[in-house]
């Protein structure tokens, strides 16, 4: 089979939107079962998760060492819940196996762990995602090899200086096979961002760093498909694509609520949550 | 006078060997790639070297990323910006990433002399011994160098090579062959057992040469490969001459000491006497002076090797 053959088909927006429900069903069930993790981080980056899985990245769920692969690097590693979810939902492991997320002797860790089907890459302590996928990029480019690299950051994540050592580093080498998304939902752990350490502007940072920026409505599957798209044209340029996002989004009490940054709902919570999300 | 030689220019030279044989071969400099002689490989190779500036934690995760792509990334910098600096990066991004990383550090311990003690590497062994699933070595030559550069390429998985800025002597024996997690007695001996490391394996020799004048037989081995260690190696000798001396240009606490006390405790408490770096930096001077300064000196491992001596001789000599 040739390279790009083994890419799963790409859903439409209208196909993907049922799909949002289910992977937030998961996030929340997921986090009361396990007592613990990360639903709001999680709830603002599903449209992002889904557009790449089930429209953008060429991959083989069946063949998750694929080497013709994009690669996909959840640099905020404490929102596997939902990546396992859509992991799940794109066929790398049985849905019933979120439900083991965080127990002993499951292979759904707390934060990322490679050796989960899947999963490219360790993370959990902010900033590390981006070199990562720099030096995958390089050997990609190295290779010849026309997969992409996707690396998705918390905005509070860029708080952290290693961020910006490697958003230097890919412009330095010149790379135009790696995307960055920054899920800008405007919340980190204990409050929010500009409370915390004021990342604006932005856009015109990373800009200065040499990317190409982009601001899309990051719960819009089609701008998400639109914009991600773009990017992974092979144009000399990298792409940083702000995603304007809610934390806890499509569950009321969780949106824009900083509690709900590491905290799962309980069972009263995870039956509201679930009633809303329909 | 032993030739000498420095231990990263043998490196330098090994890689640009590795980089003839095998294509996958990819070097990470931080902006110091002079001093560790990886401009030689650059040269080369330009396509396949990379240079990440001074910014060491971007580096490692670089270094990651490409073990990921199955390239074999030899990133290279000074001990205290290979290991201490990055920390958390290699902790996470290679060793709980279990990625084929060869991080080979130069400049390591007080002989990196006037730079001072920032630039001093006594720490590096005790962090990077702590991760789990690291190889570290200490060469003890330019020529135990030249093997390990090809013994650690060869095998899978992260590691550690510590390496100096100065010129030292040759001390492997001719037909050395290194072999990763093997400690090789360079000189016999039954009385006690120096297990020495890097530059004081040199020390390690000639402090048994002075001993053997006052009739006591020093067995020194060279423990090349801190981790895995090699224990049996260690027990051996330990069981043969009742006594050991542990030498090493590191801090005492988490070194080489530590390590082999570990062993001993738990399985042959024999007297043990560290030759260390003990709970002090140091000041700037020319690296034979801080040798001097800090005790790390042949005369020093002699007197080391003549109290475990007497010890294991006294009745209550054990404590």
């Amino acid at each position: 089979m040739k390279n790009g053959q083994r890419a799963r088909a790409k859903l439409s927006v209208e196909d993907m939107s049922g799909l949002t429900r289910a992977i937030r069903r998961h996030i929340v069930e997921m986090t009361a079962a396990a007592g613990s993790g990360h639903p709001g981080g999680s709830l603002s980056a599903v449209e992002i998760l889904t557009a790449l899985y089930f429209n953008v990245l060429k991959h083989d769920p069946d063949n998750p060492e694929w080497s013709g692969r994009d690669r996909f690097i959840l640099s905020k590693g404490h929102c596997t819940p939902v990546l396992y979810s859509t992991l799940a939902e794109a066929g790398y492991f049985p849905v019933e196996e979120l439900a083991t997320f965080r127990k002993v002797d499951s292979r759904l860790h707390g934060h990322c762990h490679n050796s989960t089907p899947g999963v490219e890459h360790c993370s959990g302590s902010l900033g590390q995602g981006l070199s990562v996928g720099v030096g995958m990029a390089l050997g990609g480019r190295l290779d010849g090899s026309e997969h992409n690299v996707y690396v998705l950051v918390g905005d509070g994540e860029c708080d952290e200086g290693q961020i910006w050592e490697a958003a230097m580093a890919a412009s330095h080498f010149g790379l135009d096979n790696i995307t960055v998304v920054v899920d800008r939902n405007g919340i980190q752990n204990d409050r929010w961002t500009h409370e915390a350490m004021n990342l604006e502007p932005l856009p015109d940072k990373w800009r200065a760093f040499g990317w190409e920026v982009h601001e899309a409505d990051g719960h819009d599957l089609g701008q998400m498909v639109e914009v991600l798209g773009n990017a992974s044209e092979r144009d000399g340029k990298r792409h940083t694509i702000i995603a304007r996002t809610v934390k806890g989004k499509g569950i009321s009490f969780m949106e824009n609520n900083p509690d709900f940054h590491g905290k799962a709902p309980n069972a009263d919570e995870l039956k509201a949550a679930l009633a809303e999300i329909g | 006078m032993a030739t000498k030689v420095a231990t990263r220019q043998a490196y330098g030279e090994a890689l640009v060997e590795l980089g003839r044989s095998n294509p996958d071969i990819v070097v990470i400099g931080g902006d110091l790639n002079k001093s560790t002689m990886t401009t030689l490989f650059a040269k080369e190779f330009p396509d396949r070297f990379f240079d990440c500036g001074a910014a060491e934690q971007n580096m490692m995760g670089i270094a990651s990323g490409l073990a990921a792509a199955g390239k074999i990334p030899f990133v290279s910098t000074f001990a205290v910006f290979g290991s201490g600096r990055p920390f958390d990066q290699i902790r996470i991004s290679i060793a709980q990433a279990r990625a084929n990383v060869k991080i080979v550090v130069t400049h390591a311990g007080i002989i990196t002399g006037p730079d001072g003690m920032s630039a001093h590497g006594i720490e590096d062994l005790a962090l990077m011994c702590s991760l789990v699933g690291f190889t570290v070595v200490v060469p003890a030559d330019a020529e135990e160098t030249t093997q390990a550069v090809r013994a650690l390429a060869e095998m899978k998985g992260p590691c550690y090579l510590r390496l100096n800025r100065p010129a030292t002597p040759l001390v492997c024996p001719e037909g050395y062959r290194f072999q990763i997690g093997k400690a090789e007695v360079f000189r016999p001996g039954t009385d006690v057992t120096i297990l020495a490391t890097g530059i004081m394996v040199g020390m390690a020799l000639e402090a048994a040469e002075s001993l053997a004048r006052e009739s006591i037989g020093a067995r020194v081995v060279n423990v090349s490969t801190l981790k895995p260690l090699d224990r049996e190696t260690v027990l051996q000798c330990a069981r043969d001459t009742g006594a050991v001396v542990t030498a090493e240009e590191h801090l005492k606490h988490g070194g080489l000491g530590s390590i082999v006390a570990e062993v001993l405790g738990e399985h042959c408490p024999v007297p043990l006497s560290m030759v260390a770096i003990d709970e002090v930096y140091s000041p700037s001077g020319e690296a034979e002076q801080l040798l001097k300064l800090r005790g790390l000196t042949p005369e020093r491992i002699a007197q080391a090797a003549k109290s475990v001596v007497r010890r294991k001789a006294s009745p209550n000599g054990r404590c």
